[in-house]
Order: C-alpha cells, then structure tokens, then sequence
C-alpha cells in the first residue's frame, strides 16, 4: 500500500462517490493523481476543450456554468466535476471557473473508467444511464418488501440471568432490581447443550430455562415452596425461545400457541433479550391499522382529540420502517379521513338525520392520498340541488362547524385560505359546484386557477359519493378540451421553481444566490404535483393520486418515454425527504415543518435531492413549451 | 544593476558553473545529470520541468547529520505528477537521534533495513536530471545532497534551485515592509511552509513527511507564480 498518500486517500475517502469504494481501489486512485492550483477568477476547464481526466476539488470553490453562462452549479470540496464528459465525447460541455483560490486533482480517465467497471456503486453515481434518482427510490422500494418487522426489533436490553444454584429469593431480589419481569437461568454446561452463555471469563454455560413473574405465585407460593429453593428445582426443562430474525407476528404466534408471555429471543445459540407479550401490543398499538379502529371507538369529539400523538406516534414508526411516500401519504389520509367521519357520524347523532342528502368532500393533499404530518384541513359540502338556503343551511353550517373545529384539535389546523364546508361559498348544492367548475375552466383568472388546483383534487370522505364522482367526471372531461385553461394552469405551475442545489451548507439559486434553508413543499413537492395535475387533465385521467396520476401519463404520448419514470422517482425522493426531516424535527421535539437546513442533508442525499430539482426543473420547462401560452388574452 | 535599474538579486552565474561541471565531471551518474542541465535563465517558468524535492535528515548541520528520507514529485506550473514521484528511506551514516526520530515517525527499524544513499544515487539524479529543483529552504536540501554525494562519489553536486521560501521572504521580509511591520507592533510574517501555503489557501497537509512536504512545496510554487508572477517570468529571476 502507498503508505505516503495518506494525505490524498485519506480526503478523498471522507466524500461521496469515493467513500464506498474499497481501500484498494482508493489507494490505487490516489497514486494517479495529477495536482494543479487555480488562483481565483481563473479557468478550469473551457468550453469544447478535449478532456480525459475529471476533476475533484480537494479545496477551494468552483462555478460550473452552461455554455450560455448561466449558473449550472456551484461545487466545493471534495465535489466532482468534468466526469459527464468522460461519459460522452471527451469535450468539455460545461465549463468551469475557479471562485476562490483552488486546488484541483485530475484523475485519469483510465482510472475513471477502470472504477467504473470495478465499483457498481460508483458507476451509477456517474453515469447518465442510471441515475442516482432512479436507484435510490428503487433502494427505499427494496427495503420496503423486507419491511416484515423483526423480533429484534422489540428488544430493548439484554436479558438477566442467574446460575440454577442460586436461591428464588436471589433471583426475585435480582428481577426487582433491574425491574424485569424474568429472568433465563443458567447451569453448567451438560452434553450438546441447545443455548449457550459465555461469562466474561469465557466459561460456558447452558441455558435451562427462564422464571417469570407469574412462576413466582405458581410455583413458589402456590406451592408452598420456601425462599431458599433453588431456581434449578422451579422451572421447567423445556425452554420455548425465538430466533432473532423471527417476525413480530410469528412471535406473537408463538406466544398464543404455548399459552406464554415471556418469550427469549436467542441469536443461533445465544440469547439477546426477552420479548413480553405486551411489547408487541406496544408495537402494534402504535400501527396506523389499530389507530384507524380506535378513532372509530370514539365517542366524543375530545376523545378523537386525544389520539393527536398515536398520529405522531404512527406517523414516526412508518418512516422508521422504510415505508415509502405512497405508504405514508396514504396511511395518514386514511387516518386523517376516519377523523374525518367520525367526527361527521358524531354530528349526525347530535344534530339529527340530514334535511337532504350530502356529501363531504376532500381535497388537496387528502383527496390526493399523500398527506404528511403537517397538513392543515381542506374540505366542502356538495349538498343534493334540493338544498334550500333558508330551511337547510343551518343544519349544515353546524354540521360544517363541528367537522372543522373537530378536525383543529385532531392537529388538522384551519386552512389559512378558507377552504372549507364553514365557508358559505363552499358549501353548495351539485348543481352550483358544476356551475363553480365550468367556469373555473372556461375562464380562468388567477383566483380561479389557484381554486382549481385546489378543488380539482378532490374525493368524497362520507355521504352521498356519487356526487363528488360526478364532479371528477366533470373536471376530467371537461380539462382536457380547454387549451387555454390548460395554458393557464401550466403558467401557473411555473410560479414556485426549484432551487439549482446546495453549495455547502447553503441552498444555491439560479441566479448564484444562497440561502440558508429551503422550503421542501414549496420548491419541491407542491411545483412536481401542480405539473403532475396538469398532465393528468390534459390526458383525461380520474385519478387523485400523482402516482397514480402518473400512471396514466405513461401510457399516453403526452411525455417521452421514460419522463414519466424519471417524475416518478423525483417525487418520491422529494416526498421521501419532507417526511424523514419531520421525522427529525420530531424527534428533536422541534414542531416539525417544511424546511429542511442543508447542513442536515446527508453526502448522498443532497446529490440525489439535486437530481430531483433538476427533473422538476426540466419537466417545468417541458410544461411550457408542450401546454404554450394563451394566444388570447386572459378573460377578467 | 539589473537593465531596469531595480536591485539585482544575488544568485550565482549558474550557466557558466554547470557548463565548467559539465566538462569536470568524471563519474558517469553525475556526468550524465550536468549533461542535461541546460536550462537557460531566458526560459518562461511556464516551459521549465520541475522536480519538488524535501529531504527529512538527523539535524541541520550536513557536515555532522546525516539524511533520512527523499520525496521527489516532478512537475511543472501546470500540472504536479503524482505518478511520476519517488519516495526512498535511507541509512544515514550518522547515528539517529532520538529527537528526530520523533520528528519524522521514522523509526529506527525502518531506517535498519534501509539501504545506504549510494544504492539509490542513481536513481535519484536520474529523477533530479533535466529538471529544476524546487525545495522549501534551500540550505537544507543543497548542501546535504552535496556532502553525502561527495563522500560516496569523490566529487560533489550543486545545481541552481528555486526555493519558494525565499519567494516568500521577498514579499515578505523586504527590510521596508517588515520595518513597517515591527513599527505597527506585528510580529514578522512566519514563511515556513504551512503558514506560506495558508495565505494562498492552500489546505494544510500533516507534515514532515518528505513526499507530502514535496507535493506541498510543487502546489505552492504553482499558487506563487498564479498570484505574484507571469508565465512568462524567465526562471533566472527565480532561481537561486
């Protein structure tokens, strides 16, 4: 090994791609480099010149620019760049300049197809062909089928033990202590024990069995058997016990199946903890199916206030165990809609059968089946068209009222733009709705367009479906005949941009300007959602969730081949990010929000993030250039 | 008086020495590195081909210490050649100390197994032939070569270097600005080779270790040139 390059490696191996490559390869690498120092304000690399080597910032800055000037990125140490031109014609695409004072290792082309062809890792971190974005989601999709929970998972210390020698009195004195609830008993090792301890002198020992709490009053007392028994003379000489790798669920059978509650769950031969049955009641009550049941056990509004931390509770176990975003949005939709119904059952049981019939409709990120935990309520009432004002609206405005106040202290707080069935404007008959939509589509201004990409996401929660079925009916078929409206939206849609990336641990803009956070909804998900919806009605397609939505992009020719792929994968990591820094805002006790600091961004998960900016970036453009620009001027 | 008029640097006429040596020198290692030392003192910086040397060694003194190791890193303002270096332990034919041991993480083991500078010679001065040393403190490297090559080859070695301390000093230590300095209450500016490297923001690499001091000592010399200098700078100006 080069001992002497130490220095080299040593930075290299601290920064992604190279810090998953092997020390061999490494070494190897640091060997070949070449070093050159640019004085800031300098050029690196110039348009159209002939390349075979990248480059790899050991200090200082860079600016990388398109040939038309503009900013493409700004890079720092321990960055890449120059190796997309390895990839394609050995000529500088994007040139580059130093900002500060730089230092530049240039590694060989050899050697970088050499890692290419030896590290797999590497190779999709550089090339075009795969993108990182695409391998990442696929990554979050692959832990999700092992997603079985297991047994290990539950334990929480190692288990107690005592010699079978000893005294039960020892051994309750020594359960009270550690306040457990059993204890596994050991003894000399005999023939070809089936569990074995080693002490920390290396001795072995058998395990014969485990005493619980309860064989203290069956066996010990009931019995009449004197504090000085030993522990060997109790128990029972057939330990039932788990491997670790073991589901939850398949402990828990085993449990039911032996009539036990104590469980030992061993590794090979050795065991690593005990499992209590309720343990595993703690594990499920904390799972977004048994809250579901319990909202429905409710019987008062403050009783379904009380379940706002299993929300949390919920909410944090799902990420924890790799669901992806389509889980969790529509984990907590589910539960956000059950609140929801609830709350109206309650309603109907306090204020009377309905004077007509209704539906409750949902939307935005509800109706879209990708709620997060920071959400607030957006809802209407779609009331039957024999609705008459004057006999009827109280019944509904209080009706609307409670849902809504009921919904705030559920955690879902008020929409700050008024969205919602209390709003009189928003609380109408069929026929009134339909008329709302066609004109929101044959005369779209601004107000009109932000209420369409609101209520164009809709679905029913409770009450007569078939009316709001009749409204997405509506949107779907109307949407897509309306260029013009379909102009307008994808103008819309280019208000909120994504940012260029990060530069250290700021957020860089287009225009080379930083900022120390990035709001992760307003400059991710909602822009990549708006355009998903604007695809979706220009093919006609029912859907509300942009997954699904997506699914119907694909197969029409809307998009080229393999751009529906690519958003795909871009919301999800979008989608995916939001959630897992609400998930550390929580457990940092902080009221989890939006935004996410670069500096919390994790090597990989700031390069796969700038992928996803720059597919929404590209498919913004796209947007334009597909859906064009009103050739009439906008009605009032 | 230099043509301009300014102060003329005193550095030695180190054409007519190497042409006298060239034809002086009898041993065929030392005849063949005169011969391709025929860098004149017009070239541009930018053309000349570089070696940075460094050398860690028993103490100061090269009439009673003695060397230990020798990184070679060749290079030129534009690019420093990592794959072309060269790294040697060597037994010194002084005794180690155990003060620089602790110095340069040698240890004596190493040093045990390492050949005498005699074996390496030849490669070395190929390494070093046709190419313009740079060293960080020229009173190191120069006269240790010199000792130890004459006491195994009979005739001695100098060659004209540039030493980027001394480019330091020259901004730094001109008796003006550092009057001006002493005046003002600052302490004198350090140009040892990390404190030199960091005004150019050059990163700070873990020192004492003769290649990496070498590879310090190629990156600062380029980022001397790029802010103080031309490319066109003859080398005379430079080399001392």
């Amino acid at each position: 090994m080069e001992v002497e390059l130490l220095e080299i490696r040593q930075h290299m191996g601290r920064f992604a791609p190279f810090d998953l490559i092997s020390d061999e390869l490494l070494d190897g690498l640091a060997g070949q480099v070449e070093v050159a120092y640019f004085k800031a304000g300098t050029d690196i690399l110039t348009y159209g010149q002939e390349l075979h080597e990248f480059c790899y910032i050991r200090s200082g800055a860079v600016e990388v620019h398109r040939r038309n000037g503009e900013l493409y990125n700004r890079l720092g140490e321990g960055d890449m760049f120059g190796h997309f031109s390895l990839l394609r014609d050995q000529r500088v695409r994007f040139p580059a300049r130093a900002l500060e004072d730089t230092l530049i290792y240039f590694i060989p082309e050899a050697a970088f197809h050499e890692l290419c062809e030896a590290d797999e890792h590497f190779a999709d971190f550089v090339e075009l062909e795969r993108p990182r974005l695409e391998t990442a989601s696929e990554q979050q999709k692959k832990n999700n089928n092992l997603m079985i929970t297991r047994v290990r998972k539950l334990l929480t210390r190692y288990p107690l033990m005592v010699e079978a020698s000893s005294t039960v009195q020892h051994a309750a004195q020594q359960i009270g202590e550690a306040q457990a609830s059993a204890v596994l008993v050991l003894d000399a090792p005999g023939d070809n024990p089936r569990y074995i301890v080693r002490d920390c002198e290396e001795r072995a020992w058998q395990v014969r069995g485990i005493l619980t709490d309860s064989d203290f009053r069956k066996r010990v007392v009931a019995e009449g058997r004197s504090p000085d028994t030993p522990v060997g003379e109790v128990i029972v000489d057939r330990l039932i016990a788990i491997q670790s790798d073991e589901s939850v669920h398949e402990a828990m059978l085993c449990m039911l199946r032996n009539n036990i509650h104590h469980l030992p769950v061993m590794h090979r031969r050795s065991p690593v903890g005990i499992v209590h049955l309720s343990d595993i009641i703690r594990h499920e009550t904390h799972s977004s199916l048994y809250l579901v049941s319990n909202i429905f056990n409710q019987s008062s509004a403050a009783g379904l206030a009380k379940l706002a931390p299993d929300v949390r509770a919920a909410f944090m176990r799902m990420v924890e165990d790799d669901a992806d975003s389509r889980m969790v949005g529509s984990a907590l939709s589910t539960i956000g809609r059950s609140f929801t119904r609830r709350l109206l059952e309650l309603a109907e049981e306090e204020l009377g059968p309905p004077p007509v019939p209704y539906c409750f409709m949902t939307n935005g990120s509800m109706a879209r089946n990708e709620q997060t935990f920071v959400t607030d309520q957006d809802n209407a009432l779609v009331l039957d068209d024999d609705f008459d004002p004057e006999r009827h609206d109280a019944y509904f405005l209080a009706m609307a009222q409670r849902v809504s106040d009921g919904l705030n202290a559920c955690g879902y707080s008020y929409c700050t733009g008024g969205i919602m069935a209390t709003n009189p404007k928003w609380r109408q008959p069929l026929a009134v709705w339909k008329g709302y939509f066609r004109d929101w589509i044959d005369n779209p201004t601004p107000e009109r367009l932000l209420h369409s990409s609101i209520f164009f996401d809709l679905d029913s929660v409770y009450g007569e479906n078939v009316f709001v079925e009749q409204l997405q009916e509506l949107v779907a078929d109307k949407a897509k005949n309306s260029p013009q409206f379909l102009a307008a939206m994808s103008r819309n849609a280019l208000n909120r941009t994504p940012p260029l990336g990060f530069f250290r641990t700021f957020v860089m803009e287009k225009d080379g300007k930083q900022n120390n956070t990035i709001n992760l909804k307003r400059r991710g998900t909602a822009p990549m959602v708006d355009l998903i919806r604007i695809h979706a009605l220009a093919c006609g397609s029912r859907a509300q969730n942009s997954f699904e939505r997506l699914d119907d992009i694909g197969r029409t020719q809307l998009l080229a081949p393999g751009v529906s792929d690519k958003l795909r994968y871009a919301l999800e990591f979008l989608a995916m990010s939001r959630i897992r820094h609400q998930v550390i805002d929580l457990h940092h006790e902080r009221t989890p929000d939006n935004t996410i600091e670069p500096e919390n961004v994790a090597d990989n998960e700031r390069h796969t993030l700038k992928d996803a900016f720059q597919a929404l970036s590209n498919a913004q453009k796209f947007l334009k250039f597909r859906y064009g620009m009103p050739t009439r001027p906008l009605s009032k | 008086m230099s043509p301009n008029g300014r102060k003329k640097r005193q550095s030695p006429d180190w054409p007519s020495y190497l042409a006298a040596r060239r034809d002086a020198a009898t041993h065929p290692c030392l005849k063949r590195y005169f011969d391709a030392c025929t860098l004149s003192p017009e070239t541009p910086i930018a053309e000349v081909p570089m070696v940075a040397m460094d050398m860690e060694t028993t103490g100061l003194d090269a009439s009673r210490h003695g060397i230990v190791s020798i990184g070679l890193v060749p290079f030129t303002l534009s690019r420093v050649r990592l794959i072309q270096r060269h790294y040697w332990i060597v037994k010194p034919r002084q005794p180690l100390n155990r003060e620089s041991v602790a110095f340069h993480h040698i240890t004596h083991s190493q040093v045990a197994d390492a050949p005498d500078l005699e074996v390496i010679l030849p490669d070395l001065l190929e390494a070093l032939a046709g190419r313009l040393a740079v060293v960080h403190f020229r009173h190191i490297e120069r006269p240790f070569l010199d000792v130890a090559v004459k006491a195994r080859l009979g005739e001695g070695i100098r060659f004209p270097v540039i030493d980027t301390m001394s480019l330091e000093a020259r901004i730094h230590r001109q008796p003006l600005w550092a009057r001006f300095r002493r005046w003002m209450g600052r302490p004198p500016v350090s140009i040892r080779l990390q404190s030199s490297r960091a005004r150019y923001g050059l990163p700070a690499y873990q020192g004492h270790h003769a290649l990496i001091d070498a590879l310090a000592t190629a990156e600062l010399l380029q980022a001397q040139i790029a802010a103080r200098y031309t490319l066109d700078t003859p080398v005379g100006q430079l080399w001392s």
